[in-house]
C-alpha cells in the first residue's frame, strides 16, 4: 500500500498553495468583514481555471482527478472557506449537469461553468425545509413548453452573484430539478449578511413567483430530481467539504504553531508550555487522520466505487468536527488576540462550525454512518461465515 | 455473463443494503422503507462498476432500479445480453 501524491499532483498542490498564499489568504479577513467577494478574485480564480476543475476536457473544464481536486479544495479551505463553497457549489452545479444532465445541455452550460462565464449555485434549502429535503415546498408545474416555478429557497452560498441555479421543486408530489438562469421573469435574490461564518460567501434567498422556464431545463426527469440529481451534487459537496475543512484546520495548526513560537509568557515561548504541547500535538495528530480519510474517498471517488458514498460522508463527519476543534483550541492558544478580527483563528472557528450543517447536517450523517456500520458488520459476518465453510470443506 | 449471473450480483449487492435478508427478486426496493435516499446513487455506482456501463439520463426509469429483476434487465438490456448467453 503507498500513500503519496504523483509528481503532477504535488505540482498542481504547489500551484494551488502559491495562489492561496498570494491572492487569497492576506485578504480573506477583509473579505470577511465586509461580507463580500470581489468580482476581481472570482475571475482569478476562473481564469486559474479552478472553476472547471471537475468538468472534463471535452466541454472547457480541467479535468482534475480527484485528489487533485481534493487538493486545491484543501488549499482554498485553508485560505477562505467562504471561497472553498464557491468551488463547492459551482461544482455542485457542473457535476449534476456531467452525469445527469442531456448532451444538449453538458454542450450548451458547462463550457461557460467552465470558464467561469456563468456561476453556478445549489437550490435546494428553503425557509421550511433543512434537512427534511424531501419534503420542498417548491413546486413546478409543466404548461405546454415551459416549466411554471414558484417557492422560495434560503441560505444558497453564492446566490448572490450566480447566474445559473440548480432549483429542486415537487412535480406533483415527485421531486424535479432545473436549471433557471438569473434574468427569468418572476425569479429574485435578496442577500443574507450578518452569518457566523461564510460571511463572504455571498448568500442570499432565492423567490420565485410564476417563473417560466424551458421545458428544456429539466436536468434528468421527474421523480429522480432528489434521489440521484440532488444526491450527486451532495456527495461531491460532501467531498469539497471534507477536503476543505482539512484545509481550514491546517490553517488553525499553522497559525498556532506561529503564534506559540513568538509570544512569550511566564519569560518562555507558549511552545514550551506542556499544555499548549498537549494541543498541539491533539490538532496535529487530528489532522493526519482526517487526511487518510480524504485519501480514502479520493481513491473511492477515482475507482467509482460504490462504497464512496458512505466513505465520503465519513470524511465529511470526521474533517468538519477536526476542524472545528482545531480552530476552537486555535482560539484557545491565542488567547484574547485569538478573540480579535486582527487575527484569522477566529474566522476558522465560524467557518468550522458551518461545515458541521453544510451537505447533510453532522448528525444525519451519524444516522447513515451508524446504519453502514452495521451493514458493514452483517456482511463480515457472512463472509467469515463462508470462509470458515470453505475451509471445512477442504 | 448471463442475466441470471447479473441478477446474482445484484441481489448480493442489494442483500446488504436489507440486513443481509433474502432478497425476493420482485420486491420493489424503494416502495418500502428497507433502503435509505443513498441507496439510488450507490446503486448506480454498484451497476457502473461491476457491469462496466454508464448509467446515463435516459436510464432514469423508476422500472429499471426498482427490483432485483428489474436491474438484471436493464443491464442486459444495455449491455447486449440474452438469458443464454
Amino acid at each position: 500500500m503507498i500513500i503519496e501524491l504523483s509528481e503532477a499532483q504535488r505540482e498542481s498542490q504547489s500551484g494551488f498553495r502559491d495562489f492561496v498564499d498570494r491572492l487569497v489568504a492576506p485578504f480573506a479577513d477583509e473579505h470577511d468583514r465586509r461580507q463580500e467577494m470581489p468580482p476581481e478574485l472570482i475571475r482569478q480564480v476562473a481564469e486559474a481555471g479552478y472553476l472547471g476543475g471537475v468538468i472534463p476536457a471535452q466541454y472547457g473544464g480541467s479535468a482534475m482527478d480527484a485528489v487533485t481536486w481534493g487538493l486545491l479544495c484543501e488549499e482554498i479551505g485553508r485560505g477562505s472557506a467562504s471561497l472553498l463553497s464557491l468551488l463547492i457549489v459551482h461544482g455542485m452545479v457542473a457535476q449534476a449537469l456531467i452525469k445527469w444532465g442531456s448532451e444538449a445541455q453538458r454542450q450548451e452550460w458547462l463550457p461557460k461553468l467552465a470558464k467561469g462565464e456563468m456561476i453556478g449555485a445549489f437550490g435546494l434549502t428553503e425557509p421550511n425545509i433543512g434537512s427534511d429535503a424531501r419534503n420542498i415546498e417548491t413546486t413546478a408545474v409543466l404548461e405546454g413548453d415551459e416549466w411554471r416555478l414558484n417557492g422560495q429557497k434560503r441560505w444558497i452560498s453564492f446566490a448572490q452573484v450566480a447566474t445559473l441555479f440548480l432549483i429542486l421543486a415537487q412535480v406533483d408530489g415527485k421531486p424535479a430539478a432545473f436549471l433557471v438562469e438569473r434574468g427569468r421573469d418572476g425569479f429574485s435574490t435578496e442577500p443574507i449578511n450578518g452569518m457566523l461564518g461564510f460571511r463572504s460567501a455571498m448568500l442570499a434567498g432565492i423567490h420565485m413567483q410564476e417563473c417560466r422556464i424551458p421545458a428544456a431545463n429539466l436536468v434528468g426527469r421527474v421523480g429522480f430530481g432528489f434521489s440521484h440529481v440532488a444526491g450527486t451534487a451532495l456527495d461531491h459537496g460532501r467531498y469539497c467539504v471534507a477536503w476543505g475543512c482539512l484545509g481550514l484546520a491546517q490553517a488553525g495548526l499553522d497559525a498556532s504553531l506561529a503564534y506559540t513560537g513568538k509570544r512569550k509568557q511566564f519569560g518562555a515561548f507558549l511552545k514550551t508550555h506542556e499544555l499548549i504541547q498537549e494541543l498541539i500535538a491533539d490538532m496535529i495528530t487530528q489532522i493526519r487522520a482526517a487526511r487518510m480519510l480524504c485519501y480514502q474517498a479520493a481513491y473511492l471517488k477515482q475507482q467509482g466505487d460504490p462504497s464512496l458514498i458512505m466513505e465520503t460522508s465519513i470524511a465529511k463527519y470526521f474533517t468538519s468536527r477536526v476542524a472545528v476543534k482545531v480552530s476552537s483550541d486555535a482560539v484557545q492558544i491565542h488567547g484574547a488576540n485569538g478573540c480579535s478580527d486582527s487575527y484569522p483563528v477566529q474566522r476558522y472557528l465560524r467557518d468550522a462550525k458551518i461545515m458541521e450543517i453544510i451537505e447533510g447536517s453532522n448528525q444525519m450523517q451519524q444516522i447513515i454512518i451508524a446504519k453502514y456500520g452495521y451493514q458493514d458488520h452483517i456482511m463480515n459476518q457472512r463472509r467469515q461465515r463462508s470462509e470458515n465453510s470453505g475451509s471445512k470443506a477442504e | 455473463m448471463n442475466i441470471e449471473e447479473v441478477k446474482t450480483k445484484a441481489r448480493e449487492f442489494v442483500s446488504q443494503y436489507l440486513n443481509n435478508e433474502e432478497v425476493d427478486p420482485d420486491v420493489d426496493l424503494f416502495a418500502t422503507a428497507m433502503v435509505n435516499s443513498l441507496f439510488a446513487m450507490q446503486l448506480v455506482l454498484f451497476v457502473e462498476k461491476e457491469f462496466g456501463m454508464a448509467v446515463e439520463n435516459e436510464d432514469l426509469d423508476y422500472e429499471n432500479f426498482k427490483s432485483v429483476n428489474a436491474i438484471g434487465a436493464f443491464v442486459c438490456r444495455k449491455l447486449g445480453l440474452t438469458a443464454a448467453a
